[in-house]
Protein backbone atom coordinates (compact mmCIF):
# COMPACT_ATOMS: atom_id res chain seq x y z
CA UNK A 1 0.00 0.00 0.00
CA UNK A 2 1.64 3.52 -1.25
CA UNK A 3 1.91 5.93 1.21
CA UNK A 4 0.03 8.43 -0.12
CA UNK A 5 -3.12 6.32 0.21
CA UNK A 6 -2.15 6.02 3.50
CA UNK A 7 -2.53 9.22 4.29
CA UNK A 8 -4.82 10.19 2.24
CA UNK A 9 -7.50 7.45 3.99
CA UNK A 10 -6.31 8.94 7.37
CA UNK A 11 -7.02 12.48 6.92
CA UNK A 12 -10.27 11.53 4.89
CA UNK A 13 -11.21 9.00 8.38
CA UNK A 14 -9.83 12.26 11.14
CA UNK A 15 -12.38 14.77 8.75
CA UNK A 16 -15.29 12.49 8.75
CA UNK A 17 -14.98 11.87 12.40
CA UNK A 18 -14.77 15.52 13.06
CA UNK A 19 -17.73 16.90 10.79
CA UNK A 20 -19.90 14.35 12.57
CA UNK A 21 -19.27 14.24 15.84
CA UNK A 22 -19.33 18.28 15.25
CA UNK A 23 -22.46 17.52 13.31
CA UNK A 24 -24.10 15.49 15.82
CA UNK A 25 -24.03 18.41 18.43
CA UNK A 26 -25.21 20.55 16.19
CA UNK A 27 -28.02 17.97 15.53
CA UNK A 28 -28.67 17.98 18.83
CA UNK A 29 -29.35 21.81 18.59
CA UNK A 30 -31.92 21.46 15.54
CA UNK A 31 -33.62 18.53 17.02
CA UNK A 32 -34.57 20.98 20.37
CA UNK A 33 -35.37 23.56 18.16
CA UNK A 34 -37.53 21.92 15.76
CA UNK A 35 -39.06 20.55 18.41
CA UNK A 36 -39.80 23.27 20.04
CA UNK A 37 -41.36 25.27 17.48
CA UNK A 38 -43.33 22.17 16.96
CA UNK A 39 -44.85 22.14 20.30
CA UNK A 40 -45.05 26.23 20.46
CA UNK A 41 -42.32 26.37 22.72
CA UNK A 42 -39.24 28.32 21.69
CA UNK A 43 -36.41 26.11 22.55
CA UNK A 44 -32.77 27.49 23.38
CA UNK A 45 -32.18 30.89 23.27
CA UNK A 46 -30.41 31.92 25.90
CA UNK A 47 -26.70 30.97 25.32
CA UNK A 48 -25.26 32.62 22.13
CA UNK A 49 -27.27 34.28 18.97
CA UNK A 50 -30.44 31.94 18.71
CA UNK A 51 -28.93 29.77 21.66
CA UNK A 52 -26.27 28.60 19.23
CA UNK A 53 -23.89 28.47 21.42
CA UNK A 54 -25.86 26.03 23.43
CA UNK A 55 -24.58 23.40 21.67
CA UNK A 56 -20.73 24.22 23.00
CA UNK A 57 -22.13 24.79 26.23
CA UNK A 58 -23.36 21.03 26.79
CA UNK A 59 -20.05 19.82 25.10
CA UNK A 60 -18.03 21.67 28.33
CA UNK A 61 -20.85 20.31 30.40
CA UNK A 62 -20.23 16.75 29.06
CA UNK A 63 -16.51 17.06 29.05
CA UNK A 64 -16.30 18.10 32.47
CA UNK A 65 -18.30 16.54 33.91
CA UNK A 66 -17.35 14.24 36.74
CA UNK A 67 -17.16 10.39 35.05
CA UNK A 68 -18.68 8.10 37.53
CA UNK A 69 -18.85 4.30 37.48
CA UNK A 70 -21.42 3.40 39.79
CA UNK A 71 -20.77 0.09 42.43
CA UNK A 72 -21.64 -3.04 41.41
CA UNK A 73 -20.87 -2.51 37.77
CA UNK A 74 -19.11 -4.72 35.69
CA UNK A 75 -16.57 -2.04 35.61
CA UNK A 76 -14.33 -3.27 32.13
CA UNK A 77 -17.37 -3.81 30.53
CA UNK A 78 -19.60 -0.77 31.91
CA UNK A 79 -16.78 1.56 30.64
CA UNK A 80 -16.11 -0.06 26.88
CA UNK A 81 -19.74 0.26 26.05
CA UNK A 82 -19.97 3.51 25.10
CA UNK A 83 -17.26 3.28 22.78
CA UNK A 84 -18.75 0.22 21.01
CA UNK A 85 -21.16 2.68 20.30
CA UNK A 86 -19.85 5.63 19.22
CA UNK A 87 -17.06 3.09 16.88
CA UNK A 88 -19.65 1.40 15.46
CA UNK A 89 -21.47 4.22 14.42
CA UNK A 90 -18.16 6.12 12.58
CA UNK A 91 -17.00 2.50 11.55
CA UNK A 92 -20.27 1.99 9.18
CA UNK A 93 -19.81 5.50 7.63
CA UNK A 94 -16.46 3.75 6.27
CA UNK A 95 -18.37 2.38 3.33
CA UNK A 96 -20.85 5.62 2.90
CA UNK A 97 -19.70 8.11 -0.17
CA UNK A 98 -20.77 11.56 1.63
CA UNK A 99 -20.32 13.55 -1.69
CA UNK A 100 -19.14 12.64 -5.30
CA UNK A 101 -15.83 12.91 -6.65
CA UNK A 102 -14.07 16.39 -6.72
CA UNK A 103 -10.85 17.74 -7.18
CA UNK A 104 -9.01 19.48 -4.95
CA UNK A 105 -5.65 21.22 -5.76
CA UNK A 106 -5.75 18.80 -8.57
CA UNK A 107 -5.74 16.42 -6.63
CA UNK A 108 -8.87 13.75 -6.93
CA UNK A 109 -10.85 13.43 -3.93
CA UNK A 110 -13.14 10.27 -3.44
CA UNK A 111 -14.92 10.99 -0.22
CA UNK A 112 -15.53 7.59 0.95
CA UNK A 113 -12.83 6.06 3.21
CA UNK A 114 -12.77 2.71 1.61
CA UNK A 115 -15.18 1.54 -1.44
CA UNK A 116 -15.44 -1.99 -0.41
CA UNK A 117 -18.03 -4.35 -3.04
CA UNK A 118 -20.08 -5.25 0.24
CA UNK A 119 -19.97 -1.95 1.28
CA UNK A 120 -24.08 -2.15 2.10
CA UNK A 121 -23.43 -5.53 3.60
CA UNK A 122 -20.40 -3.55 6.01
CA UNK A 123 -22.49 -1.13 6.91
CA UNK A 124 -25.54 -3.10 8.45
CA UNK A 125 -23.52 -5.53 9.70
CA UNK A 126 -21.58 -2.71 11.47
CA UNK A 127 -24.48 -1.13 12.43
CA UNK A 128 -25.84 -4.66 13.92
CA UNK A 129 -22.98 -4.41 15.69
CA UNK A 130 -23.95 -1.30 17.44
CA UNK A 131 -26.11 -3.23 19.28
CA UNK A 132 -23.66 -4.60 21.37
CA UNK A 133 -23.25 -0.61 22.68
CA UNK A 134 -26.44 -0.92 24.68
CA UNK A 135 -26.94 -4.35 25.01
CA UNK A 136 -23.37 -4.81 27.40
CA UNK A 137 -23.48 -0.94 28.85
CA UNK A 138 -27.30 -1.94 29.69
CA UNK A 139 -26.24 -5.28 31.24
CA UNK A 140 -23.24 -3.96 33.19
CA UNK A 141 -25.04 -1.32 34.52
CA UNK A 142 -26.35 -3.17 37.52
CA UNK A 143 -29.84 -1.58 37.32
CA UNK A 144 -32.99 -3.06 36.52
CA UNK A 145 -33.87 -0.36 33.92
CA UNK A 146 -31.06 -0.31 31.99
CA UNK A 147 -31.32 -4.41 32.33
CA UNK A 148 -34.83 -4.15 30.92
CA UNK A 149 -33.56 -1.41 28.25
CA UNK A 150 -30.65 -3.76 26.90
CA UNK A 151 -33.47 -6.35 26.67
CA UNK A 152 -35.58 -4.88 24.65
CA UNK A 153 -33.06 -3.15 22.46
CA UNK A 154 -31.28 -7.17 21.83
CA UNK A 155 -35.07 -7.85 20.25
CA UNK A 156 -35.78 -4.68 18.52
CA UNK A 157 -32.29 -4.87 16.85
CA UNK A 158 -32.50 -8.32 15.88
CA UNK A 159 -35.58 -7.94 14.71
CA UNK A 160 -34.97 -5.06 12.69
CA UNK A 161 -32.02 -6.48 11.41
CA UNK A 162 -34.42 -8.80 9.26
CA UNK A 163 -36.72 -6.29 7.76
CA UNK A 164 -33.44 -3.93 6.92
CA UNK A 165 -31.71 -6.69 5.04
CA UNK A 166 -35.13 -8.50 3.36
CA UNK A 167 -36.16 -5.05 2.12
CA UNK A 168 -32.86 -3.72 0.70
CA UNK A 169 -32.08 -7.15 -0.63
CA UNK A 170 -34.68 -6.52 -3.80
CA UNK A 171 -32.88 -2.81 -4.60
CA UNK A 172 -29.62 -5.11 -4.35
CA UNK A 173 -31.14 -7.32 -6.93
CA UNK A 174 -32.07 -5.15 -9.58
CA UNK A 175 -28.65 -2.98 -9.32
CA UNK A 176 -26.53 -6.52 -8.85
CA UNK A 177 -23.98 -4.99 -6.70
CA UNK A 178 -23.78 -4.15 -3.21
CA UNK A 179 -21.38 -0.81 -3.41
CA UNK A 180 -23.68 1.99 -2.88
CA UNK A 181 -21.20 3.66 -6.06
CA UNK A 182 -22.83 1.40 -7.79
CA UNK A 183 -26.21 2.11 -6.62
CA UNK A 184 -25.85 5.61 -7.12
CA UNK A 185 -24.05 5.01 -10.60
CA UNK A 186 -27.54 2.72 -11.34
CA UNK A 187 -29.94 6.34 -10.78
CA UNK A 188 -27.44 8.55 -12.14
CA UNK A 189 -30.13 9.30 -15.09
CA UNK A 190 -31.95 11.74 -12.78
CA UNK A 191 -35.04 11.61 -11.22
CA UNK A 192 -36.95 8.79 -13.31
CA UNK A 193 -34.38 6.42 -12.20
CA UNK A 194 -34.61 6.64 -8.65
CA UNK A 195 -35.10 3.08 -7.25
CA UNK A 196 -37.81 4.87 -5.00
CA UNK A 197 -40.17 4.55 -8.21
CA UNK A 198 -39.08 1.02 -8.55
CA UNK A 199 -39.19 -0.15 -5.24
CA UNK A 200 -41.46 1.95 -3.07
CA UNK A 201 -42.44 -0.76 -0.56
CA UNK A 202 -38.60 -1.52 0.36
CA UNK A 203 -38.01 2.17 0.50
CA UNK A 204 -41.04 2.58 3.18
CA UNK A 205 -40.23 -0.44 4.97
CA UNK A 206 -36.48 0.02 5.31
CA UNK A 207 -37.14 3.90 6.52
CA UNK A 208 -39.72 2.35 9.12
CA UNK A 209 -36.51 0.05 10.06
CA UNK A 210 -34.12 3.07 10.38
CA UNK A 211 -36.10 4.43 13.15
CA UNK A 212 -35.72 1.00 14.85
CA UNK A 213 -32.06 0.89 13.97
CA UNK A 214 -31.59 4.66 15.52
CA UNK A 215 -33.30 4.20 18.13
CA UNK A 216 -35.80 7.39 17.81
CA UNK A 217 -39.65 7.47 18.30
CA UNK A 218 -41.63 5.97 17.53
CA UNK A 219 -39.78 3.23 18.15
CA UNK A 220 -37.69 4.87 20.73
CA UNK A 221 -38.26 2.06 23.41
CA UNK A 222 -34.90 1.17 24.01
CA UNK A 223 -34.54 4.55 26.09
CA UNK A 224 -38.05 4.90 26.54
CA UNK A 225 -37.65 8.42 29.55
CA UNK A 226 -41.28 7.68 30.65
CA UNK A 227 -41.05 3.61 30.93
CA UNK A 228 -37.37 3.17 32.22
CA UNK A 229 -35.80 6.20 32.79
CA UNK A 230 -33.14 6.70 30.01
CA UNK A 231 -32.50 2.75 29.62
CA UNK A 232 -29.05 1.18 29.21
CA UNK A 233 -27.52 5.50 29.40
CA UNK A 234 -29.20 5.58 32.85
CA UNK A 235 -25.96 5.20 34.97
CA UNK A 236 -23.95 6.81 32.61
CA UNK A 237 -22.65 9.95 33.18
CA UNK A 238 -19.79 12.69 31.47
CA UNK A 239 -18.51 11.85 28.45
CA UNK A 240 -19.54 7.96 28.56
CA UNK A 241 -23.03 9.01 28.03
CA UNK A 242 -22.04 11.45 25.65
CA UNK A 243 -19.95 9.11 23.46
CA UNK A 244 -23.91 7.28 23.36
CA UNK A 245 -25.51 9.72 22.21
CA UNK A 246 -22.85 10.60 19.12
CA UNK A 247 -23.26 7.43 18.44
CA UNK A 248 -27.32 7.88 18.37
CA UNK A 249 -26.81 11.25 16.05
CA UNK A 250 -24.03 9.94 14.28
CA UNK A 251 -26.02 6.85 13.21
CA UNK A 252 -28.94 9.10 12.50
CA UNK A 253 -26.99 10.99 9.67
CA UNK A 254 -25.68 7.52 8.56
CA UNK A 255 -28.69 5.95 7.95
CA UNK A 256 -30.03 9.08 6.27
CA UNK A 257 -27.40 8.75 4.24
CA UNK A 258 -27.90 5.01 3.24
CA UNK A 259 -31.59 5.96 2.30
CA UNK A 260 -30.93 8.59 -0.13
CA UNK A 261 -28.22 6.97 -1.49
CA UNK A 262 -30.19 3.67 -2.66
CA UNK A 263 -33.31 4.76 -2.70
CA UNK A 264 -32.95 8.55 -3.81
CA UNK A 265 -30.57 8.57 -6.48
CA UNK A 266 -27.90 10.32 -3.83
CA UNK A 267 -25.19 12.48 -5.97
CA UNK A 268 -26.88 11.74 -8.67
CA UNK A 269 -24.46 12.41 -11.55
CA UNK A 270 -22.00 14.22 -9.39
CA UNK A 271 -22.08 17.33 -10.58
CA UNK A 272 -22.18 20.19 -7.96
CA UNK A 273 -25.56 20.51 -7.93
CA UNK A 274 -25.93 16.48 -7.55
CA UNK A 275 -24.26 16.96 -4.10
CA UNK A 276 -26.47 19.77 -2.84
CA UNK A 277 -28.93 17.53 -3.85
CA UNK A 278 -27.74 14.83 -1.46
CA UNK A 279 -27.27 16.91 1.19
CA UNK A 280 -30.55 18.16 0.52
CA UNK A 281 -32.25 14.68 1.10
CA UNK A 282 -30.17 13.80 4.22
CA UNK A 283 -31.63 16.68 5.52
CA UNK A 284 -34.37 15.80 4.81
CA UNK A 285 -34.34 12.64 6.55
CA UNK A 286 -32.80 13.56 9.49
CA UNK A 287 -35.76 16.50 9.44
CA UNK A 288 -38.37 13.71 9.52
CA UNK A 289 -36.47 11.83 12.50
CA UNK A 290 -37.84 14.68 14.91
CA UNK A 291 -40.52 15.50 12.79
CA UNK A 292 -41.94 12.12 13.76
CA UNK A 293 -40.97 12.76 17.56
CA UNK A 294 -42.80 15.55 18.06
CA UNK A 295 -45.57 13.96 16.14
CA UNK A 296 -46.44 10.50 16.67
CA UNK A 297 -46.42 8.38 20.37
CA UNK A 298 -44.37 5.78 21.01
CA UNK A 299 -45.38 2.14 20.34
CA UNK A 300 -45.43 -0.73 23.24
CA UNK A 301 -42.61 -3.19 22.79
CA UNK A 302 -45.32 -6.11 21.85
CA UNK A 303 -46.70 -3.87 19.19
CA UNK A 304 -42.99 -3.17 17.86
CA UNK A 305 -42.41 -6.79 17.53
CA UNK A 306 -45.81 -7.25 16.35
CA UNK A 307 -45.41 -4.88 13.30
CA UNK A 308 -41.82 -6.24 12.26
CA UNK A 309 -43.18 -10.07 12.58
CA UNK A 310 -46.81 -10.28 11.45
CA UNK A 311 -46.81 -7.24 8.74
CA UNK A 312 -43.13 -5.71 7.64
CA UNK A 313 -41.27 -9.37 7.43
CA UNK A 314 -44.49 -10.79 5.24
CA UNK A 315 -44.43 -7.58 2.79
CA UNK A 316 -40.92 -7.72 2.69
CA UNK A 317 -40.64 -11.01 1.65
CA UNK A 318 -43.32 -10.79 -0.89
CA UNK A 319 -42.09 -8.04 -2.44
CA UNK A 320 -38.40 -9.98 -2.86
CA UNK A 321 -40.66 -12.82 -4.98
CA UNK A 322 -42.75 -10.01 -6.60
CA UNK A 323 -39.23 -8.25 -7.42
CA UNK A 324 -38.02 -11.93 -8.41
CA UNK A 325 -40.75 -12.33 -10.90
CA UNK A 326 -40.80 -9.13 -12.99
CA UNK A 327 -36.64 -9.75 -13.16
CA UNK A 328 -36.84 -12.89 -14.36
CA UNK B 1 -70.68 30.17 27.63
CA UNK B 2 -73.68 33.01 28.49
CA UNK B 3 -74.47 33.72 32.27
CA UNK B 4 -77.93 32.13 32.03
CA UNK B 5 -76.42 29.13 30.54
CA UNK B 6 -73.01 28.73 33.28
CA UNK B 7 -76.12 29.29 35.63
CA UNK B 8 -78.70 26.50 34.34
CA UNK B 9 -75.25 24.52 34.97
CA UNK B 10 -75.53 24.94 38.36
CA UNK B 11 -79.18 24.03 38.60
CA UNK B 12 -78.93 20.84 36.22
CA UNK B 13 -75.82 19.29 36.72
CA UNK B 14 -76.03 16.76 33.94
CA UNK B 15 -74.43 18.06 31.17
CA UNK B 16 -75.87 15.62 28.34
CA UNK B 17 -79.50 17.45 28.55
CA UNK B 18 -77.64 20.89 28.08
CA UNK B 19 -75.40 21.11 26.08
CA UNK B 20 -75.41 19.16 22.96
CA UNK B 21 -70.99 19.56 22.09
CA UNK B 22 -71.13 15.82 24.59
CA UNK B 23 -71.43 12.64 23.16
CA UNK B 24 -70.96 9.62 24.11
CA UNK B 25 -67.64 8.35 22.28
CA UNK B 26 -68.81 5.54 19.61
CA UNK B 27 -66.78 2.76 20.55
CA UNK B 28 -67.52 -0.06 17.78
CA UNK B 29 -67.10 -3.95 18.93
CA UNK B 30 -63.79 -5.02 18.62
CA UNK B 31 -62.89 -7.62 15.63
CA UNK B 32 -62.91 -11.56 17.75
CA UNK B 33 -61.74 -13.48 14.42
CA UNK B 34 -58.90 -13.29 12.49
CA UNK B 35 -60.51 -11.79 9.46
CA UNK B 36 -61.50 -8.75 11.60
CA UNK B 37 -58.58 -8.32 13.10
CA UNK B 38 -57.00 -8.03 9.69
CA UNK B 39 -59.37 -5.88 8.69
CA UNK B 40 -59.26 -3.79 11.59
CA UNK B 41 -55.12 -3.32 11.02
CA UNK B 42 -55.54 -2.23 7.31
CA UNK B 43 -57.77 0.26 7.98
CA UNK B 44 -55.76 1.88 10.99
CA UNK B 45 -53.09 1.24 8.59
CA UNK B 46 -54.45 2.99 5.77
CA UNK B 47 -56.38 5.72 7.19
CA UNK B 48 -53.40 8.21 7.18
CA UNK B 49 -53.99 9.09 10.69
CA UNK B 50 -50.33 8.97 11.19
CA UNK B 51 -50.31 12.27 8.10
CA UNK B 52 -52.56 13.96 10.40
CA UNK B 53 -50.08 14.02 13.30
CA UNK B 54 -47.13 15.16 11.15
CA UNK B 55 -49.22 18.05 9.50
CA UNK B 56 -50.37 18.96 12.86
CA UNK B 57 -46.70 19.42 14.23
CA UNK B 58 -45.81 21.20 11.03
CA UNK B 59 -48.30 23.51 10.74
CA UNK B 60 -47.11 25.04 14.22
CA UNK B 61 -43.58 25.18 13.36
CA UNK B 62 -44.82 27.19 9.97
CA UNK B 63 -47.57 29.34 12.60
CA UNK B 64 -44.94 29.76 14.70
CA UNK B 65 -46.93 30.81 17.14
CA UNK B 66 -45.47 30.10 20.37
CA UNK B 67 -46.63 31.18 24.14
CA UNK B 68 -43.09 31.10 25.43
CA UNK B 69 -42.86 33.88 27.97
CA UNK B 70 -39.39 34.04 28.28
CA UNK B 71 -39.74 34.35 32.31
CA UNK B 72 -36.88 36.67 34.24
CA UNK B 73 -37.64 39.20 31.40
CA UNK B 74 -41.33 38.74 30.86
CA UNK B 75 -43.93 37.74 33.66
CA UNK B 76 -47.19 36.63 33.58
CA UNK B 77 -49.56 39.50 35.01
CA UNK B 78 -50.91 37.85 38.62
CA UNK B 79 -54.11 38.48 39.62
CA UNK B 80 -54.75 41.19 42.82
CA UNK B 81 -55.88 38.23 45.03
CA UNK B 82 -52.71 36.75 44.73
CA UNK B 83 -51.25 35.29 47.82
CA UNK B 84 -47.33 36.25 47.81
CA UNK B 85 -45.66 37.56 50.55
CA UNK B 86 -47.40 39.60 53.28
CA UNK B 87 -47.60 43.49 53.44
CA UNK B 88 -48.91 45.86 56.20
CA UNK B 89 -51.19 48.80 55.27
CA UNK B 90 -51.95 52.32 56.68
CA UNK B 91 -54.49 54.21 57.10
CA UNK B 92 -55.17 56.29 54.42
CA UNK B 93 -56.55 59.09 56.22
CA UNK B 94 -52.95 59.69 58.52
CA UNK B 95 -50.61 57.49 57.01
CA UNK B 96 -50.20 55.26 60.62
CA UNK B 97 -50.23 51.96 61.00
CA UNK B 98 -53.37 49.71 60.81
CA UNK B 99 -52.49 47.24 62.95
CA UNK B 100 -54.12 47.50 66.04
CA UNK B 101 -52.45 44.58 67.66
CA UNK B 102 -55.27 42.64 68.38
CA UNK B 103 -53.27 39.18 67.80
CA UNK B 104 -56.11 37.49 65.62
CA UNK B 105 -53.59 36.58 62.83
CA UNK B 106 -51.01 34.98 65.46
CA UNK B 107 -53.97 32.80 66.79
CA UNK B 108 -55.39 31.91 63.78
CA UNK B 109 -52.63 30.96 61.67
CA UNK B 110 -52.46 27.10 60.94
CA UNK B 111 -48.56 26.31 60.68
CA UNK B 112 -47.90 28.90 63.52
CA UNK B 113 -45.43 31.32 61.67
CA UNK B 114 -47.03 34.82 63.32
CA UNK B 115 -45.48 36.16 66.32
CA UNK B 116 -46.60 38.98 67.73
CA UNK B 117 -46.04 40.74 70.93
CA UNK B 118 -47.54 44.00 71.90
CA UNK B 119 -47.19 46.88 74.85
CA UNK B 120 -48.97 49.83 75.48
CA UNK B 121 -48.09 53.13 74.46
CA UNK B 122 -48.00 56.23 76.67
CA UNK B 123 -51.53 57.44 75.25
CA UNK B 124 -52.75 53.81 76.34
CA UNK B 125 -52.87 52.47 73.07
CA UNK B 126 -51.58 48.71 72.24
CA UNK B 127 -48.44 49.57 69.97
CA UNK B 128 -46.66 46.23 68.26
CA UNK B 129 -43.55 45.84 69.22
CA UNK B 130 -42.43 42.83 67.66
CA UNK B 131 -44.23 41.17 64.54
CA UNK B 132 -42.45 38.72 62.54
CA UNK B 133 -43.39 35.65 60.25
CA UNK B 134 -41.83 32.63 59.53
CA UNK B 135 -42.08 32.27 55.57
CA UNK B 136 -40.57 29.05 55.48
CA UNK B 137 -43.58 27.82 57.66
CA UNK B 138 -46.15 30.08 55.85
CA UNK B 139 -48.28 28.05 53.79
CA UNK B 140 -50.26 31.14 52.06
CA UNK B 141 -53.20 30.09 53.21
CA UNK B 142 -54.57 33.47 53.40
CA UNK B 143 -56.52 33.06 56.99
CA UNK B 144 -54.56 35.74 58.62
CA UNK B 145 -55.45 38.25 55.82
CA UNK B 146 -58.79 37.31 56.47
CA UNK B 147 -59.15 37.23 59.53
CA UNK B 148 -57.61 40.70 60.45
CA UNK B 149 -60.14 43.04 61.37
CA UNK B 150 -58.33 46.35 60.20
CA UNK B 151 -57.38 45.22 56.85
CA UNK B 152 -53.55 45.45 58.47
CA UNK B 153 -51.89 42.51 57.41
CA UNK B 154 -52.60 41.47 53.25
CA UNK B 155 -50.56 39.41 51.33
CA UNK B 156 -48.40 41.13 47.78
CA UNK B 157 -47.37 40.62 44.67
CA UNK B 158 -43.93 39.14 45.70
CA UNK B 159 -43.92 35.67 44.53
CA UNK B 160 -39.70 35.49 44.06
CA UNK B 161 -38.48 34.16 47.25
CA UNK B 162 -34.71 32.67 47.73
CA UNK B 163 -33.60 32.33 51.22
CA UNK B 164 -30.28 30.73 52.67
CA UNK B 165 -31.71 29.40 55.26
CA UNK B 166 -35.31 27.67 56.08
CA UNK B 167 -36.47 29.99 58.74
CA UNK B 168 -36.72 33.21 56.67
CA UNK B 169 -38.29 35.70 59.04
CA UNK B 170 -40.00 39.18 57.62
CA UNK B 171 -40.17 41.50 59.98
CA UNK B 172 -42.88 43.94 60.79
CA UNK B 173 -41.17 46.98 59.09
CA UNK B 174 -40.09 45.38 55.86
CA UNK B 175 -43.68 44.68 55.56
CA UNK B 176 -45.17 47.70 56.21
CA UNK B 177 -45.84 50.24 53.16
CA UNK B 178 -43.09 52.84 53.31
CA UNK B 179 -44.30 56.31 54.15
CA UNK B 180 -43.20 57.69 51.07
CA UNK B 181 -45.10 55.53 48.71
CA UNK B 182 -47.67 56.33 51.02
CA UNK B 183 -47.34 59.81 50.81
CA UNK B 184 -47.43 59.30 47.04
CA UNK B 185 -50.75 57.96 47.74
CA UNK B 186 -49.98 54.76 46.01
CA UNK B 187 -50.48 51.79 47.90
CA UNK B 188 -52.40 49.36 46.66
CA UNK B 189 -55.42 47.46 48.78
CA UNK B 190 -55.39 43.74 48.88
CA UNK B 191 -58.54 42.29 46.47
CA UNK B 192 -58.72 38.91 48.01
CA UNK B 193 -59.77 37.25 51.18
CA UNK B 194 -61.33 39.98 53.81
CA UNK B 195 -61.18 42.80 51.67
CA UNK B 196 -63.86 44.89 51.45
CA UNK B 197 -65.57 43.12 48.27
CA UNK B 198 -66.96 46.01 45.95
CA UNK B 199 -70.31 47.63 46.48
CA UNK B 200 -70.27 46.62 50.06
CA UNK B 201 -71.98 49.94 50.79
CA UNK B 202 -75.20 48.86 48.76
CA UNK B 203 -75.23 45.47 50.28
CA UNK B 204 -74.87 46.14 53.89
CA UNK B 205 -77.92 45.79 56.18
CA UNK B 206 -78.53 47.61 58.91
CA UNK B 207 -78.69 46.10 62.35
CA UNK B 208 -81.60 46.04 64.23
CA UNK B 209 -81.52 48.18 67.14
CA UNK B 210 -82.80 45.26 69.27
CA UNK B 211 -80.04 42.86 68.58
S1 LIG C 1 -50.88 33.00 55.21
FE1 LIG C 1 -51.62 31.38 56.57
S2 LIG C 1 -49.77 30.35 57.21
FE2 LIG C 1 -49.11 32.27 56.35
S3 LIG C 1 -48.97 33.66 58.08
FE3 LIG C 1 -51.01 33.90 57.22
S4 LIG C 1 -52.29 32.47 58.41
FE4 LIG C 1 -50.15 31.89 58.74
S1 LIG D 1 -52.34 42.40 61.62
FE1 LIG D 1 -54.53 42.52 61.87
S2 LIG D 1 -55.07 40.62 62.91
FE2 LIG D 1 -52.88 40.88 63.15
S3 LIG D 1 -52.60 41.90 65.05
FE3 LIG D 1 -52.67 43.50 63.51
S4 LIG D 1 -54.79 44.09 63.40
FE4 LIG D 1 -54.74 42.15 64.51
Amino acid sequence: METAYLIETVIKIVVILLIFSALAGIGTYFERKVLAFMQRRLGPVNVGPFGLLQVAADGIKLFTKEDIVPKNVVGRIFKIAPVITAATAFMAAAAIPFLPSFTLFGYEVHPIVADINIGILYILGVMGIGLYGPLLGGMASANKFSLLSAARGAAIFISYEVITGLSILAPIMMVGSLSLIDFNEYQAGGITDWIVWSQPVAFILFWIAAFAETGRTPFHLIANDHEIIDGFGTEYSGMRWGLFFIGEYANMFFISFVMALIFLGGYGDGSFLGALGLLAKVAFFFFFFLWTRAAWPDVRPDQLMWLCWKVLMPIAVINIVITGIVMM
Amino acid sequence: MHNEQIEEHFKNRNVTEIDSNYYMVDIAPYPTDGWGKFKRVLKRSFRGELFVGLWVVLREMIKFDTHTIKYPEEKMPIGPRYRAVHEMKRLWESDTERCIGCGLCEKICISNCIRIDTKLDENSRKEVTEYSINLGRCIFCGYCAEVCPELAITHGGEYENASDQREHYIMYQDMLTPLDKMKAGTQLEFEGFGAVTPHEDERVKKTPLAY
